[in-house]
């Protein structure tokens, strides 16, 4: 496929990860701050291909693992009133909420749909008039104009029966209070190209500067990390700390600046809670009083009053944090698998559990028997360690 | 009060996981159908289920066996499959089509060369008779053009509100002829992994035209009769010996979870490079846009075969002078290690485990 497949060449990844052997000299824990990313390394097996002195950490960056459960909970309150139709990502349907998710609660008569795009579910609306359709509006700046977009519609078009549960987050706040975190240590981050083809990447020059840490614009493909990666790795060496923009073919400085204007008209920053994290000032977005009349908390009030505290078996905080791989919590795997997983980190597409989960269960198996991973497959010749 | 025999977690009620062909339909055919249904025909758990000159493992002759005076030598292929596709009517296909092909396949997985067929319609009321009539010709041009006889039907009327415009059941008979021992359990290490073709087709297909999405070049499904193609496959060896020790067709959960059931019934590993497995590049596209892999993605007219390394070229070479078999290609082998697991070679030289799906295909946030 044109313009993907370049991406994915074996011998373009293979030279940037000589170059990177050839570079690093020392230990260098990475965060990638996607989620999207860290399912492209892992289903690629490129973590397996780095030089050991390259860690790779995995990050906050996947919208379904740190909605908070809470939320889940509200959606699926509202999911569960004959009055609503509930249209979300598919994402969402199976991330447990206390007591179910939403696919149970479509088995048991709720009307939930899956859309692509929000601006499906204002059709939706004109079709059922007699119902209130309620949008779950979650994600990063990524989602963040799309979900903007429909609300604005829906005001111009007159749409009244349409509402967005919101739980918007933005990520250069999750960076900061990483950094700022005494149990989080990372030496550089590869930023999430997608979020900073909508917002550019000044953002992070303030952080680059504050914390002396190197920040490396990135896309998703084995090639754009293995990129992103030497760009780090150049960096630390050098002892610099830059903000680098190694997705150029995506992303500039400023950003998409339309975008970044139809979130502004219709959200404002507010503080949000994270999965697992806890509450991160200024970390996401709620409507502007403007719009509020979109917002279904206000519209179907009885939701504020949920309030839900999490499991303390999932340690999924810690793994979107970076302090813990997923193979190192005590229940991945055991008590927690993507059939009936304890946390969204084992259930989104994102989630750095379900990746380890799917695709690197062989070589945890492999761990134990002699100590060291070894190369998976017997061809020589496409062995690059 | 009704008890489940072994407790199922999660959902109090079905949900539509439960019929994706991943791992909680596994979990509930396990868990809940068969304590109550086993016996040994059943588990062969095989697309088709092979009746007569069966054999307990120890030799002893089984129940069935004795009634094989009345059967002869000969050994019966016998399958059921619901169809509940919606639209009824999509690109390169409809629902009647689909119904005799996905049966006819089942028993053609057996090395069976399909006979019989039984029809369930189950139709909601308010369904135009000229759509009705569409599909039951659909039916009956797919059954001429598989060899099979329709030779006993059903119909039942639902209200409407209750039934997605139409169901089908179809159930099968067939033969299989005396040389051909084809079961999920005979692979061995060493062997060939085929397919036939390109994987994702009929699944991307229904779905570009469920999300509404445009392509240059319209997805068709791959809906097609394979037990031609088996023929083929099967008189490369010699002596009326079949060369085939496995074969799948890979429907729901895909070529991921035909290789997973192989892998764990024969208890050994499976390992293929995913750059040799054939995607057409409007299936890739329109999977790249909404973040699912092709090789969960659904077939109705590819299968996967195990074969011996000596016969693979050989049987290769039988399929790509079929029509239906014209792309196949080979992906891998079958290996002694990770006994269950199905690992891929990546397209960059690292490797992954492809596992079973979970439940439903889920679409990506972003």
């Amino acid at each position: 496929m044109k313009y993907i497949d370049e991406y994915r060449d074996e011998t373009l990844t293979r030279n940037l990860l000589d170059e990177i052997r050839r570079t690093v000299t020392r230990p260098w824990k990475i965060m990638e701050v996607c989620g999207g990313q860290t399912h492209s390394i892992l289903k690629n097996g490129l973590d397996q291909l780095l030089p050991a002195e390259v860690e790779l950490v995995h990050g906050p960056g996947c919208p379904v693992c740190v909605t908070p459960l809470e939320l889940i909970d509200k959606a699926i309150a509202l999911a569960s009133r004959p009055d609503v139709i509930f249209v979300s990502y598919g994402d969402m349907l199976r991330v447990p909420g206390s007591e179910k998710d939403l696919f149970g609660v479509r088995a048991a008569g709720g009307n939930v749909r899956v859309v692509y795009s929000p601006l499906d579910s204002l059709k939706i609306a004109r079709e059922n008039s007699d119902k209130t359709v309620v949008f779950f509006g979650i994600g990063f700046e990524t989602t963040a104009p799309a979900n903007a977009m429909a609300v604005v519609q829906a005001k111009n078009q007159g749409i009244q029966n349409f509402a967005m549960l919101v739980s918007h987050v933005t990520v250069p706040p999750a960076i900061s209070a990483l950094l700022e975190s005494p149990d989080v240590r990372v030496d550089g981050f590869l930023a999430a190209g997608h979020v900073c083809t909508v917002m550019g990447y000044w953002e992070y020059e303030p952080l680059v500067e504050k914390y002396n840490v190197p920040v490396v614009v990135t896309g998703f493909e084995p090639v754009d990390i293995a990129r992103g990666v030497l760009m780090c790795v150049k960096q630390l060496e050098a002892g610099r700390a830059e903000v680098e923009n190694a997705y150029a073919r995506s992303v500039r400085r400023e950003g998409n600046e339309p975008a970044q204007a139809v979130i502004n008209q219709v959200f404002e920053p507010c503080d949000r809670p994270w999965r697992g994290i806890g509450v991160i000032p200024m970390s996401g977005h709620r409507f502007r009083p403007a719009y509020a009349e979109y917002d279904a908390e206000l519209r179907f009030p009885e939701v504020q009053t949920i309030a839900t505290k999490e499991s303390s078996l999932c340690l999924s905080g810690q793994v979107l944090q970076g302090i813990l791989k997923p193979n190192q919590c005590p229940a991945f795997g055991k008590e927690c698998t993507p059939q009936s997983p304890l946390g969204a980190t084992m259930v989104s597409s994102e989630g750095a559990c379900a990746a380890y989960y799917r695709y690197h269960r062989y070589a945890e198996l492999q761990i134990p028997k002699d100590q060291t991973p070894k190369p998976l497959a017997p061809e020589p010749e496409l062995s690059v360690v | 009060m009704w008890t489940c025999p072994l407790p199922l977690r999660n959902y109090p009620t079905i949900v539509m996981g439960h019929g994706s062909g991943g791992k909680m339909m596994a979990d509930l055919i396990q868990h809940l159908f068969a304590p109550l249904f086993a016996n040994d025909l059943l588990g062969q758990m095989g697309d088709s289920t092979v009746i007569g000159g069966w054999r307990m493992a120890d030799g002893r002759s089984s129940a069935i066996s004795n009634q094989q005076s009345a059967i002869g030598d000969l050994r019966l292929a016998f399958t059921t499959d619901s169809f509940v596709v919606s639209p009824l009517v999509f690109p390169g296909g409809d629902i009647g089509e689909l119904a005799v092909n996905g049966t006819v396949n089942d028993l053609a997985m057996s090395g069976a060369r399909p006979l019989f067929l039984s029809a369930g319609f189950i139709l909601e009321e308010g369904l135009p008779m000229e759509a009705l009539g569409q599909i039951a010709t659909s039916v009956a041009n797919a059954c001429r053009e598989a060899g099979v006889q329709l030779v006993a039907g059903d119909t039942k009327v639902v209200n409407k509100g209750h039934g997605d415009g139409l169901y089908i059941n179809t159930s099968g008979l067939g033969l299989i002829p005396p040389g051909v021992e084809i079961a999920p359990n005979r692979a061995q290490p060493g062997d060939a992994v085929i397919v036939s073709g390109t994987m994702g087709d009929h699944g991307m297909a229904i779905m570009s035209v469920r999300e509404g999405l445009e392509f240059e070049t319209v997805i068709e499904s791959d809906t097609a009769p394979l037990s031609c193609l088996v023929e083929a496959m099967v008189a490369v060896g010699e002596h009326g010996d079949s060369p085939l020790h496995c074969l799948r067709d890979a429907t729901r959960g895909g070529l991921a979870a035909v290789l997973n059931e192989l892998a764990t019934a024969s208890k050994l590993g499976i390992e293929f490079s995913e750059r040799d497995v054939p995607v057409r590049p409007e299936v890739h596209a329109a999977c790249e846009m909404l973040g699912l892999d092709p090789f969960y993605v659904a077939n109705e007219g590819k299968l996967v075969a195990i074969v011996p390394e000596a016969q693979a070229e050989a049987v290769l070479a039988a399929m790509r002078s079929h029509r239906f078999g014209k792309d196949a290609a080979r992906i891998g082998n079958v290996v002694a290690d990770h006994s269950g697991l199905v690992i891929a070679r990546t397209g960059i030289g690292g490797s992954r485990v492809v596992d079973l799906p979970a439940g439903e295909l889920l679409p990506r946030i972003c």
